[in-house]
């Protein structure tokens, strides 16, 4: 199978800096209307899409690189982003490069956070959606049921995700830095997906007490804000009551900022002796940027808290070369198997599929 | 053996000690592990007794409380710290703390004990009979090693505030106390440092208001000048205009004034003065 069977395309942490991953991002709806625009892309065969925090990622198999540039296009297209410009960040592999590194990427190798356990699932998530999108085919079924497997074995038989830390205990841990002990701190949560709960339980198992929940759907909060005896707080209200807050987290799908660094600035004026702490762990970014140069505010966001965690990474990094080797041995295997099975990919329906998931 | 020693070669030994506590958190922070707790404020406890040790062989050669010429003053000042720290570090819980302290009394101590100029005369007669007047030096110079502490939380501050914005939580800052700790321990030694040295200044105006003569016009100025820097640095900071990167500021320049201010006041003093007593060994009683 030459380039033009199973690829890869997108951008990663590794290239893109989370300005540029913020705009590239796929929300569920964007991952809608994208598909609906690809059934009509000739030679297109099969394709699943990764979108997470981290990463925006294509695998697929098509007839033609020019069907590749043509998904491309119309990706950059639909983010208003110019295609030349998406090249200085582009990621592109192709067959047993492109199984090594999804494999390498379910494994949490590739991650951020080295050896997360979240992105095995949201790779999962992104090989479902496409399965009952049926824009999957011989190709990609093989190689994420072996991508699970491999990423299984490779956890199992390698400390890779030992010692690891999640990205809500690195925001507990600077929080803990500036206010000493957090029984006293106030924690405004915004967003009340998983991560909202994955950090509200952090902060609860330091001795976080007074946490109010705020969502733009008012029912999750009151749902998160329950499961933690947490108390809710309408979403239109989050900046005029930000002066009560100590710790605010950001973990919301809002498509713009949700607190403005005009109302952190008149929040900080309400209680200029006691620091405030934000913390962003939405893409695109839940607090403007300019939050950050104000006086007595710290402001961390998801590329801030994965290079404190990366600091450990370092006494990982045989645990790395153990795994790579293990999952390189394991590419090359299935490699072999799908030139020997398939031949090339087999037609199937055009169309996409998109999970939109955090990481 | 130790009969024989001079009241300076006590105090070289405490500026020794000082300093074997600095480099045995220096070495900690090298490997990782932080400063070691416990082993710096034992080499601080230890220093401290034997800068005990020196001051009081001193101020029996000199009839009084030695401070008499910079080298006492600076040294009385680490002293100071140093007491306070060994009262209240544990309280703060902050190994780095002690690390910061041994530092600062070594600095101190070593310079004082490095320039023999420093050493050479001392101003006699200058507390005469009256306890009171000593006491109110000794309280001036106490409060002068509150705000030595005062200084060195500040400065931690203002690492862990460089810390927090550049991001770099590594290395020396992992061991720093939060931003809302040293805060409040800064508050505290701050409010602490003015009621002392406000005693200070009390007693000191009482035995003035006696004998003008006692005090030059330039020694009241800058001594009631220190203290009402401070006392409005606290003014400030308790209605919430003088804070966290300020504050901490604040802390430090004011207390490179003070130690500055130790000389003109150290001048103006009775001119009389005398060769100081550089090798006084220790009396038997």
């Amino acid at each position: 199978m030459s380039s033009a069977g199973f690829f890869l395309f997108g951008t990663t942490h590794q290239r893109a800096p989370l300005a540029v991953r913020e705009k590239l991002a796929l929300d569920e709806a964007g991952a809608a209307a994208l598909q609906n625009e690809l059934a009509g892309v000739a030679g297109l065969r099969e394709l699943a899409v990764l979108s997470t925090c981290n990463r925006i990622e294509f695998y697929g198999v098509a007839d033609s690189p020019e069907t590749i540039a043509r998904v491309e296009a119309a990706f950059c297209a639909r983010q208003k982003f110019a295609v030349e410009e998406f090249a200085t960040f582009r990621l592109s592999l192709a067959g047993r490069a492109a199984v090594q590194h999804l494999f390498e990427v379910a494994a949490g190798i590739d991650s951020q956070m080295l050896g997360e356990n979240e992105i095995f699932g949201q790779v999962k998530g992104a090989y479902a959606a496409a399965q009952e999108r049926k824009a999957t085919g011989p190709v990609l079924n093989r190689v994420f049921q072996k991508t699970f497997q491999a990423a299984k074995h490779v956890r199992t038989h390698t400390a890779i995700a030992s010692g690891q830390v999640s990205v809500a205990n690195v925001a507990v841990e600077l929080a803990l830095n500036i206010f000493g002990d957090l029984a006293d701190t106030r924690i405004l949560l915004l967003g009340a997906g998983d991560i909202g709960g994955k950090t509200a339980k952090a902060f609860q198992s330091r001795g976080a007490v007074t946490l109010t929940v705020s969502s733009r759907r008012f029912h999750r909060a009151m749902e998160l804000a329950t499961q933690f005896g947490a108390s809710a707080l309408p979403f239109e209200q989050r900046e005029g009551r930000l002066a009560e807050f100590d710790i605010v987290v950001g973990s919301t799908a809002a498509p713009e900022t949700v607190i403005s660094a005009t109302a952190v600035a008149a929040a900080i004026r309400k209680r200029p002796a006691r620091p405030l702490f934000f913390i962003d762990l939405a893409l695109p970014r839940d607090i403007e940027a300019s939050v950050a140069e104000i006086q007595n505010v710290f402001l961390y966001n998801l590329d801030d808290l994965a290079k404190i965690a990366d600091e450990n990474r370092a006494a990982r990094e045989a645990e790395v070369v153990r795994a790579r080797a293990l999952l390189t041995e394991k590419a090359g295997a299935l490699w072999c198997q799908v030139l020997s099975s398939t031949g090339h990919a087999s037609g199937l329906p055009l169309s996409t599929s998109a999970v939109r998931s955090r990481g | 053996m130790l009969a024989a020693l001079t009241d300076r070669q006590w105090l070289w030994l405490a500026a020794e000690f000082y300093l074997a506590g600095f480099f045995l958190g220096t070495c900690s922070l090298l490997r990782r592990g932080g400063p070691s707790g416990v082993a710096v404020y034992a080499l601080i406890a230890f220093g401290y007794l034997l800068q005990l040790v020196g001051l009081t062989l001193r101020g029996r050669a000199v009839g009084g409380c030695p401070l008499g010429n910079t080298f006492e003053l600076l040294q009385f000042t680490a002293w100071s710290a140093i007491s306070l720290y060994l009262v209240v570090g544990v309280t703060f819980r902050s190994s780095v703390l002690g690390y910061f302290t041994a530092c600062l009394a070594a600095v101190l101590t070593l310079v004082s004990l490095a320039i023999p100029a420093w050493d050479a005369e001392r101003h006699v007669r200058i507390f005469g009979q009256n306890p009171w007047i000593e006491m109110h030096a000794a309280l001036a110079l106490f409060s002068y090693g509150v705000f030595a502490l005062l200084a060195l939380t500040s400065l931690m501050l203002l690492l862990r505030h460089f810390s927090l914005k550049s991001k770099h939580l590594g290395g020396l800052f992992s061991f720093l106390p939060s931003m809302v700790d040293l805060d409040h321990i800064g508050l505290r030694l701050l409010a602490a440092g003015v009621i002392i040295l406000a005693g200070s200044l009390a007693v000191g105006s009482v035995y003035w208001l006696r004998d003008p003569a006692s005090a030059s016009y330039a020694k009241l100025f800058i001594t009631i000048a220190v203290w009402l820097a401070y006392a409005t640095a606290l003014f400030l900071r308790l209605r919430g205009q003088l804070l966290a990167k300020r504050f901490a500021w604040t802390g430090l320049v004011l207390f490179g004034a003070a130690l500055l201010s130790l000389w003109p006041v150290d001048a103006s003093r009775s001119p009389a003065v005398a060769p100081a007593p550089h090798s006084v060994p220790r009396r038997h009683p």
